[in-house]
C-alpha cells in the first residue's frame, strides 16, 4: 500500500475511541430509535384491535378479510432475503464484487417482491367483495382496525422500499469501477438496517396476523 | 490565522463526482455562502443560539400579549380564540423552538472541544439538523397566515381538539402545520442527537475515558439517548393525526371507534421524557460553572452523572402523572404516583451534590455563578410543588389551574432558561474572544429574577383560589385582579431582563472595546479552557492526551503527571472537510415536502376533493438528489498546518 494510499484510509477511517466505526455506531443508535417507532405502531394497533371491534355492533373477525396463505408467503420471502443480504456482506468483505452483486440482487428482487405482495394484499383488503377494509371503514362502516393495520404495515412497507432503492444505489455504483473492499463497512450497514427491517416483520407478522387465528 | 494551506488531493479510494451541480465552496469562503455551507460545529451552533433567541424573543411577544390580556377581569386585548393561539403558539415555540435549540446550540459548540475532537462525527449531518430546526420554525410561524390561522389546540395538540370537524374556522390548516413543522423538528432532534451519541462515544481524544468527561458531555450524551427513544413516540402520534386529518384515518376519532385517551399517553411518553430534554442540559451547564466559581472539584462527580442517568431512565416510566383526572384505575394511577415520588430523589441527589460542591469553597458572584444559584433555587421551587403533583389528590385539585403553570414556569424559566443564560455568560467569551461587562450582567440577572418571580410566584395563590389556565378571561369578584396584575408587571420586567440579555450577548460578537477574554478567564476548569479565545478553526492543533478529569485545571495547578500531552504535529497537517451545499438543499426538499403537503388539497368547483401531489413528489425528489449528491461528494478537504506552539 503506497503512503497516499495509507493517508487516504485514514482520513476515510479514522481511529475511534471505542474501535467501532462512526458509521456503524450512527446505524445503531438509528436502529435503537426506529425500534421505538415500531413500538409505538405496534402498540397502538393492539390496543385498537379488541376495543374497536364492537363500534356500532361491526363485528370484525379480521380472517374474514386476511389472506394467510399470502403473507406467510411473502414473510419466506422477506426472511430468505436475509441469507442473500448476509451472503452480500461477507462477498464484499472478501473482495469479491461479483458475488456480491448477485446477492445484492437477489435480495433487491425479493424485497421488491414483498413489497408487490403488499401491494396485491392492500388493494384486495381493500375490495375484498362484502369485506371491504379500507383506512377508514370496514363494511362500509367507521372502524379503526384498518387506521391501524395500514398505517402499521405501510410503514414497515416503506422501510422495505427504502431499503431496497438503498441497495439498488449500491450495486449502480459497484459498476463505475470505484467500488471496493473499504466500502464492506457501507454494505454492512445496509445490511444492519435490512435485517432489523426483517425482524420488525417477525414480530408484526405472528402479532398482527398469526394471532387473529389463535386468540 | 498563521497558518498555511495547501488544496488536499483527493487518492483514488475517494468518492468524487466530477459533475458537480454548483461548485463546492472552498477553503476561503466568507460571508453568507460561508454560513449556508459551513458544517463547522462552531459556525452550526452559533446559527443554532441566534436562531433560537430570535424565537426567544417571538415567544415572549406571545407570552407577554396573554399577560395584557389577563390584565383585567373581561379585558379584550385577545378575543377566545386569538388567546388560545397565543399559549399555544407560545408553548410550542418555548419548547421546540427556543429551549431545546439553545441547548443544541450548547451541545455543538461545547461538546466537542471538552472531548478533545476537532468536529462531531458526522458535519453536514449536523448542517442538515441546523437547516431543518429552521425550516420547521419557520413552518409553524408561518400558519399565521393561512386559513384559520395558527393553531388553537395547546402544545399537546389533544384530540379531538385537533379533530377537523370540531374546528373553529372551517378549513382550519392551523393543527396542519403545527404537525408538519414538529415532524421536521423531529428530523432535526433526531439527527442531531445520532450525531451527538456517535461523537461522544467515539471521538473522545486519547486518554479522555467515560469517566473524564465533563459533567456536560454527560449530560449531553444523555439527553441525546432521551431524544432518539422518545421522539419515536410523537412522530408516530403525528404521522396518526396526520393521516386522521388528511386522509379520513380514525386513530383519534372517537365518533368512529377511535380513542383520543391514546393520544394523551402516545403524547406524554414523548412529553414526559421530553421534560428532561430541556432540563438536563442545563443541570448539565451548571454542575460546569459551580465548580469553577467556587474552586472545587464537583461534589460526587460519578453520583451526579448517575443521577443524571436515572432521571433520563425514570423518565420513560412516569408519563401518566400528566393525566391522573383521566380516569385510568387506581393500580395505573398509584404506580405512576409512586414512580413519580422516587424521581425526585436522583433530582435531590443532584441539589445536594451542587451544595455540597460550594460548601467550603472560596465563591465568586460573577453573572455566571449568579445564574448558576438562581437555577438551583428557582428549580427548586418547582421541583418541590413538582412533588406536590405526585401526590394524586393533589393533582386532582391542581389540574388545570394556575398552579401548574406555576410549577411548569418554574422548572422551564427558572431551571431551564436561567441555565442557559448561565451558559451564555459563562462560554461567550470562549465564542467570541471577549469578556461581556460584568455590571449589565448582573443587572440582566436581577431584571429577570425579580421579573420572574414577581410574575410565577403570585400564580401559585392564583391557582389554589381557583383560576383556571388556557382560559382567555376571568370574571369580577373572584379576588384575581390584583394578583394578575402584579404578574403581569414581573413579565414586562422579565421580558425586558431577557431582551437586554439578547443584547449583551449578540453585541459582544461585535463590540470591539471589550476587554479580550484570554484562554481560561474564568481560571476553568474543562479542555475547552486550555484552548485559544475565539476558538480556531480546526479546535485542537495537536490532539491533546489526556491525563485527568478537569485538565484545564491539571493543567495549571496540578502534579506533572496529571498534565496534558500533545500528539506530534501531522506532515499531513489539519484535515479539514469542505464545506457543502446539499444539507441545506436536502432541508429545502424537506421543507417543500412539508409546505406542499399542507397545501395538497383542494376543492374543485363542483365540491369535489382534489388531490394533486406535484409539489410534495418535486420537493421530495429534491431532498433524495440532495442526499444522494452529498453521498457521492464524499467528505472533500483542504489541509491546515498550525504552527509548533498553537492551541
Amino acid at each position: 500500500m503506497s503512503d497516499a494510499s495509507a493517508h487516504a484510509l485514514e482520513h476515510h477511517e479514522p481511529v475511534t475511541s471505542t474501535g467501532i466505526p462512526n458509521k456503524k455506531v450512527l446505524m445503531w443508535a438509528f436502529l435503537g430509535s426506529d425500534c421505538m417507532f415500531f413500538g409505538t405502531l405496534i402498540s397502538t394497533h393492539l390496543i385498537y384491535r379488541k376495543i374497536s371491534a364492537t363500534v356500532g355492533g361491526n363485528f370484525l373477525d379480521i380472517r374474514d378479510v386476511f389472506d394467510i396463505e399470502l403473507t406467510s408467503f411473502s414473510t419466506f420471502i422477506l426472511l430468505a432475503s436475509s441469507l442473500f443480504m448476509a451472503l452480500g456482506v461477507s462477498a464484499i468483505h472478501k473482495g469479491n464484487l461479483k458475488s456480491m452483486r448477485w446477492m445484492l440482487l437477489g435480495t433487491i428482487i425479493f424485497g421488491a417482491i414483498f413489497l408487490a405482495c403488499q401491494v396485491y394484499e392492500f388493494t384486495h383488503f381493500i375490495h375484498a367483495p362484502g369485506n371491504e377494509l379500507t383506512l377508514s371503514t370496514y363494511r362500509g362502516e367507521p372502524h379503526v382496525f384498518g387506521s391501524t393495520f395500514y398505517v402499521l404495515t405501510g410503514t414497515h412497507g416503506t422501510h422495505v422500499a427504502i431499503g431496497v432503492f438503498w441497495l439498488i444505489g449500491w450495486l449502480a455504483y459497484s459498476f463505475t469501477g470505484k467500488m471496493s473492499v473499504a466500502h464492506a463497512l457501507d454494505i454492512e450497514i445496509c445490511g444492519l438496517y435490512w435485517h432489523f427491517v426483517d425482524i420488525v416483520w417477525i414480530i408484526i407478522f405472528p402479532v398482527i396476523y398469526l394471532m387473529e387465528y389463535a386468540l | 490565522m498563521a497558518t498555511e494551506s495547501i488544496k488536499y488531493l483527493a487518492p483514488n479510494t475517494e468518492n468524487k463526482v466530477k459533475t458537480q451541480v454548483f461548485p463546492r465552496p472552498g477553503q476561503h469562503t466568507t460571508g453568507l455562502v460561508d454560513w449556508l455551507t459551513t458544517i463547522d460545529h462552531k459556525k452550526i451552533g452559533l446559527m443554532y443560539g441566534m436562531t433560537a433567541l430570535f424565537f426567544l424573543i417571538v415567544g415572549g411577544i406571545e407570552a407577554l400579549l396573554i399577560r395584557s390580556q389577563l390584565w383585567d377581569h373581561n379585558m379584550d386585548v385577545l378575543t377566545n380564540r386569538e388567546y388560545n393561539q397565543m399559549f399555544t403558539m407560545h408553548g410550542t415555540t418555548m419548547v421546540f423552538l427556543v429551549i431545546m435549540p439553545l441547548s443544541a446550540a450548547f451541545f455543538n459548540f461545547i461538546m466537542p472541544l471538552q472531548i478533545g475532537a476537532r468536529d462531531v462525527a458526522f458535519p453536514r449531518m449536523n448542517a442538515l439538523s441546523l437547516w431543518c430546526f429552521v425550516g420547521g420554525g419557520l413552518i409553524l410561524n408561518l400558519s399565521w397566515f393561512f386559513t384559520g390561522g395558527s393553531p388553537a389546540i395547546g402544545w399537546f395538540g389533544y384530540a379531538p381538539l385537533t379533530d377537523t370537524r370540531f374546528a373553529e374556522v372551517i378549513g382550519d390548516m392551523g393543527p396542519d402545520f403545527w404537525i408538519f413543522s414538529l415532524q421536521i423538528l423531529g428530523i432535526a432532534s433526531l439527527l442531531a442527537s445520532f450525531n451527538f451519541i456517535t461523537t461522544i462515544i467515539n471521538m473522545r481524544a486519547p486518554g479522555m475515558t467515560m469517566m473524564r468527561l465533563p459533567v456536560f458531555t454527560w449530560m449531553t450524551l444523555i439527553v441525546s439517548f432521551l431524544i432518539i427513544l422518545a421522539f419515536p413516540a410523537i412522530t408516530i402520534a403525528l404521522v396518526e393525526l396526520m393521516f386522521d386529518r388528511t386522509f379520513g384515518t380514525n386513530f383519534f376519532d372517537f365518533l368512529e371507534g377511535g380513542k383520543p385517551h391514546l393520544w394523551q399517553h402516545l403524547f406524554w411518553i414523548f412529553g414526559h421524557p421530553e421534560v428532561y430534554i430541556l432540563i438536563l442540559p442545563a443541570m448539565g451547564i451548571v454542575s460546569e460553572v459551580i465548580p469553577v466559581f467556587s474552586r472545587k472539584p464537583l461534589f460526587g462527580y460519578g453520583l451526579v452523572i448517575f443521577s443524571g442517568a436515572i432521571i433520563g431512565f425514570m423518565g420513560f416510566a412516569v408519563w401518566s402523572h400528566h393525566m391522573f383526572t383521566t380516569g385510568m384505575g387506581v393500580v395505573a394511577t398509584s404506580a405512576f404516583a409512586m414512580l413519580t415520588m422516587l424521581i425526585a430523589i436522583p433530582t435531590g441527589v443532584k441539589i445536594f451534590n451542587w451544595i455540597g460542591t460550594m460548601w467550603g469553597g472560596r465563591i465568586r458572584f460573577d453573572t455566571p455563578m449568579l445564574f448558576a444559584l438562581g437555577f438551583i433555587t428557582m428549580f427548586m421551587i418547582g421541583g418541590f410543588t413538582g412533588i406536590m403533583h405526585s401526590s394524586v389528590p393533589i393533582d386532582a385539585q391542581h389540574q388545570d389551574s394556575y398552579f401548574v403553570v406555576a410549577h411548569f414556569h418554574y422548572v422551564l424559566i427558572g431551571g431551564a432558561l436561567f441555565g442557559l443564560f448561565c451558559g451564555f455568560y459563562f462560554w461567550l467569551p470562549k465564542m467570541t474572544g471577549r469578556m461581556m461587562n460584568e455590571k449589565l450582567g448582573k443587572f440582566v440577572f436581577t431584571l429577570m429574577f425579580l421579573g420572574f418571580n414577581l410574575t410565577f410566584f403570585p400564580m401559585h395563590y392564583l391557582g389554589m383560589i381557583g383560576q383556571p389556565r388556557r382560559t382567555h378571561t376571568y370574571n369580577e369578584g373572584h379576588g384575581f385582579e390584583t394578583w394578575n396584575q402584579i404578574a403581569t408587571i414581573g413579565a414586562f420586567i422579565l421580558g425586558v431582563g431577557i431582551v437586554i440579555g439578547i443584547y449583551q450577548f449578540v453585541s459582544s460578537f461585535f463590540n470591539k472595546k471589550l476587554k479580550p477574554a484570554g484562554k481560561n478567564p474564568w481560571d476553568a476548569r474543562t479542555l475547552e479552557w486550555a484552548l485559544s479565545s475565539p476558538v480556531k478553526e480546526y479546535n485542537f492543533a495537536r490532539t491533546p492526551i489526556i491525563k485527568a478529569r478537569d485538565q484545564a485545571w491539571e493543567n495549571n495547578y496540578g502534579p506533572r503527571e496529571n498534565h496534558s500531552e500533545k500528539e506530534p504535529l501531522d506532515d499531513h497537517g489539519v484535515h479539514m472537510p469542505d464545506r457543502s451545499w446539499w444539507p441545506l438543499v436536502t432541508a429545502l426538499g424537506l421543507f417543500g415536502l412539508a409546505m406542499g403537503m399542507l397545501f395538497h388539497r383542494t376543492i374543485d368547483p363542483s365540491g369535489e376533493l382534489v388531490r394533486d401531489y406535484t409539489v410534495p413528489i418535486l420537493a421530495g425528489s429534491v431532498a433524495i438528489i440532495g442526499m444522494i449528491m452529498w453521498a457521492l461528494e464524499g467528505p472533500g478537504g483542504y489541509h491546515l498546518f498550525p504552527k509548533e506552539n498553537e492551541e
